[in-house]
């Protein structure tokens, strides 16, 4: 257990330690602007990042992955916040975190196996989208100035560009340091990070939050908090997955579930907002070295040291400089290679991307656009089930007697093809029809026999059926073949 | 108060089922400097017990770390990038490893044939040596292993990084290899009239393992009449399967006292049981066994 303990702990101090510093650097820059985003104070997206970022480190399933206030859930609360407050933010983000830890208990974290490849590369582009176009009201309408353009620009050519002269220190950091010098140094006129709200002058305090204990006030955040938990446990298992990936490591999803939750009320206990796994941050850890929990922690504590120590120079960073960072991030995290993979994936598939991309931008919650996505996974992938099903047939000598071999999957989309493939008008004394080949899945599959037994008989023929036990033995809701070869023999070749 | 308990104890021992031993001699070999006797140790088993002899090499996933990128950017197409990156390296490193462990392999069969194993088996497997011996158990019957891995090869005193975790999880005996290998003259059976070592009494003689060396059978404790009654019977065991025995019974701690008593007495192979009490204890006092394979200089035979 101790040995356990220390290998996902302290088996790789010095590449932890240095990650862990890049990403908190990179961290603060997308705290401050997820709370942007909801309408919060900077500092309560400060405090979210520190404390999701240790408690998922302690907690958590998946060594190496960073958490903290993301964009995703940030997009979620921003009616909250504008009809409601911080306070009702505070108890649903309390809520959201009691959600997701029954999650894990109840283990729901199997259910991301329904969430199909395409769907995630859906969520990761209109996550990328979202965050790209969540800049925008910095850098149009009255803030379209020629100084916030240059200063953008200048911030692009430093977070790309330097990489190629030194990877030695984190670029978006190195770009906030030199606009923000360049901008004090000259007295630009734009504007800054402090315009935005408060921003941490103290270590975060155990606070509960100031809400009635009422019914009322429960109607209002269990909505959000619902949504919250989904979205936050989505995106977790989905980063998840990419750091197993990556790392080639397995994770236990369930254990982030929890994790997840314990962070949220956490976060939700000392000010902060909601948050949950960063994408763009776990690339950018496991791309330093990073590889296990002190990477996390050692991002989450070094991020509270910055905030707190050089609080009013942060409140200096010009919004437009942010806006360069955040559109790295966006640029990072939407997945080029799917736009290529248009013309080459099939059309469903394609479809399903789309439309989960199309139905996030337009509504803004990536919880609906998950579940139209999921939904129509499901649609296309019963329709092209359903197609793999042949009805052939052989008339006797003495052209009284057809025999029917049914072979493929029956159910309810194939049902009507299935009733199909007989010919009722053909005049017989007798029919067979084998079903030795066929599987039939549903209710709607046994009633559509039904219907041709029914029909044959009234044209006057009998009817015999073979094979009926084999082809319904499907029908049974928990039929486990996977760990049973000999069973899938059986039930396959048939 | 001594008789019932003493009689207790006989008619416990007559019920003693000795578990139908089969499977293969597994040993697992690594670039250590106790490779080579693990080896000696498992081709000298092999062959008294007349079983087939199977060499492990376990390629333990080595998480290096890839070179240093702090740039903290995320590129167009990071994620596939990186993904990409890794796998190369990955890649490499695992081809090497793999290399490296079949040379090793081929060494190891070149050294067990010498010794007269002709029909020994050698294998590759991924991942954590503690997990791919569970996988294997079924098939061990015993096992090799070497006190030290590579990882830890010079710190004395101390034991391998896995030894600990592997005697907890597996059920099969384990041999814990010093690093040289000479015939065991005389084997010494640590006895504490405990369940596991009244059954590893019956187990050592009924084996081939030990036949025709002279043993030792060793308690450590105050000289009672229930401990010389417990001693007895197993000598009797012995005896009665043929083989030359020495019952003693010698005070002082447990580890310190056998060590001394090996040493005094020449012995080469040392059979003991392992980790009997709860983990809470064992994490506040330590554990006898631990404490019994850091201090000893002899091969261990470890029985669960």
């Amino acid at each position: 257990m101790l040995h356990a303990l220390k290998q996902s702990w302290f088996s790789n101090i010095r590449g932890d330690i240095l990650a862990g510093i890049v990403v908190a650097l990179a961290l603060i820059p997308e705290a401050i602007a997820f709370s942007v985003i909801a309408g919060v104070d900077p500092k309560v997206g400060l405090y979210a990042s520190f404390s999701i970022a240790v408690i998922t480190a302690i907690v958590g399933g998946r060594p190496g992955m960073i958490s903290g206030a993301t964009g995703a859930m940030a997009l979620v609360m921003v009616i909250l916040v504008r009809d409601h407050g911080l306070e009702y933010l505070l108890a649903a983000t309390l809520l959201t975190g009691l959600l997701q830890i029954l999650a894990g208990v109840f283990k729901l974290g199997l259910l991301m196996r329904f969430v199909s490849r395409s769907v995630v590369t859906g969520f990761v582009n209109a996550l990328a989208i979202l965050i790209f176009l969540a800049q925008l009201p910095e850098i149009t309408g009255e803030n379209a100035t020629l100084l916030v353009f240059a200063v953008l620009a200048g911030g692009l050519v430093i977070i790309y560009g330097l990489p190629y002269i030194t990877k030695a220190v984190p670029s978006p950091l190195i770009c906030i340091v030199v606009l923000t010098g360049i901008a004090m140094y000259f007295g630009f006129d734009m504007r800054t990070v402090g315009d935005m709200g408060a921003l941490p002058d103290s270590l975060p305090i155990f606070l509960w939050p100031d809400v009635p204990l009422t019914l009322e006030t429960l109607q209002i955040i269990f909505p959000y908090a619902a949504t919250l938990a989904v979205i936050g446990l989505l995106e977790s298992m989905m980063t998840a997955t990419i750091i197993d990936d990556l790392t080639d490591t397995p994770s236990n999803k369930n254990r982030e579930c929890v994790g997840q939750g314990v962070a949220n009320i956490g976060s939700g206990l000392i000010g902060g907002m909601a948050g949950c796994a960063m994408i763009g941050q776990s690339v950018i850890n496991i791309k330093s070295g990073g590889r296990k929990r002190l990477s996390a922690f050692a991002a989450g504590v070094v991020l509270l040291i910055m905030v707190v120590f050089i609080g009013p120079w942060v409140a200096q960073i010009p919004m437009a400089a942010l806006v360069a960072v955040m559109f790295m991030v966006a640029f990072g995290t939407f997945s080029w290679s799917s736009i290529a993979d248009l013309r080459t994936n099939p059309k469903s598939s394609s479809i399903v991307m789309i439309s989960t991309v199309v139905v996030v931008v337009v509504t803004h919650n990536l919880a609906l656009g998950v579940l139209l996505g999921v939904l129509l996974s499901a649609l296309f992938f019963a329709r092209k089930v359903g197609d793999i099903l042949y009805i052939g047939s052989t008339l006797s000598e003495e052209a009284d007697h057809r025999e029917y071999q049914v072979v493929g999957q029956v159910f309810f989309t194939s049902a009507d093809q299935f009733i199909g493939g007989f010919d009722f008008k053909e005049a017989v004394d007798k029919v067979t029809i084998d079903l030795t080949r066929a599987h039939f899945w549903d209710i709607t599959a046994i009633s559509s026999l039904d219907k041709v037994i029914l029909k044959f008989r009234r044209e006057g023929a009998d009817v015999k059926i073979v094979g009926l036990n084999e082809a319904s033995a499907t029908l049974v809701d928990r039929f486990a073949v996977h760990d049973k070869p000999d069973a899938v023999e059986r039930l396959m070749g048939h | 108060m001594s008789e019932p308990q003493t009689e207790q104890g006989k008619s416990a021992m007559s019920e003693i089922q000795i578990p139908e031993m089969t499977g293969k001699v597994l040993a697992c070999v690594d670039d250590s400097v106790y490779a080579e006797a693990v080896c000696d140790y498992a081709a000298w088993t092999a062959g008294r017990m007349n079983t087939q002899l199977s060499l492990l090499h376990v390629l333990d996933k080595n998480e290096g770390t890839t070179a240093q990128n702090l740039s903290g950017s995320l590129g167009l197409g990071a994620q596939e990038n990186l993904m990409q990156e890794l796998a190369e390296l990955d890649q490499q490193r695992s081809k090497l490893e793999m290399e490296k462990g079949k040379l090793m392999l081929q060494a190891a069969m070149l050294r067990v044939e010498e010794k007269g194993i002709v029909n020994a088996e050698s294998r590759q497997r991924h991942g954590e040596l503690v997990d791919t011996l569970i996988e294997l158990e079924p098939e061990t019957r015993i096992l090799v292993v070497g006190k030290r891995g590579a990882d830890t090869e010079s710190a004395h005193g101390h034991i391998g990084s896995h030894l600990e975790s592997i005697i907890r999880a597996l059920h099969k005996p384990i041999l814990i290899a010093q690093q040289s290998f000479a015939p065991p003259k005389q084997i010494m059976i640590a006895y504490d009239g405990s369940a596991t070592m009244r059954k590893g009494i019956h187990i050592a003689a009924a084996s081939p393992f030990g036949r025709g060396i002279p043993h030792h059978v060793v308690m450590v404790g105050a000289d009672t009449d229930v401990a010389r009654a417990q001693l007895q019977e197993a000598t009797d065991v012995m005896t009665k399967a043929g083989f030359e025995v020495t019952g003693a019974i010698i005070p002082g701690d447990a580890d310190i006292a056998l060590a001394e008593y090996q040493e005094r007495e020449n012995i080469d192979l040392m059979v003991m049981g392992a980790y009997g009490h709860s983990r809470i204890r064992q994490l506040i006092l330590g554990s006898t066994t631990t404490a019994m394979i850091k201090r000893t200089k002899i091969s261990l035979l470890v029985l669960r």
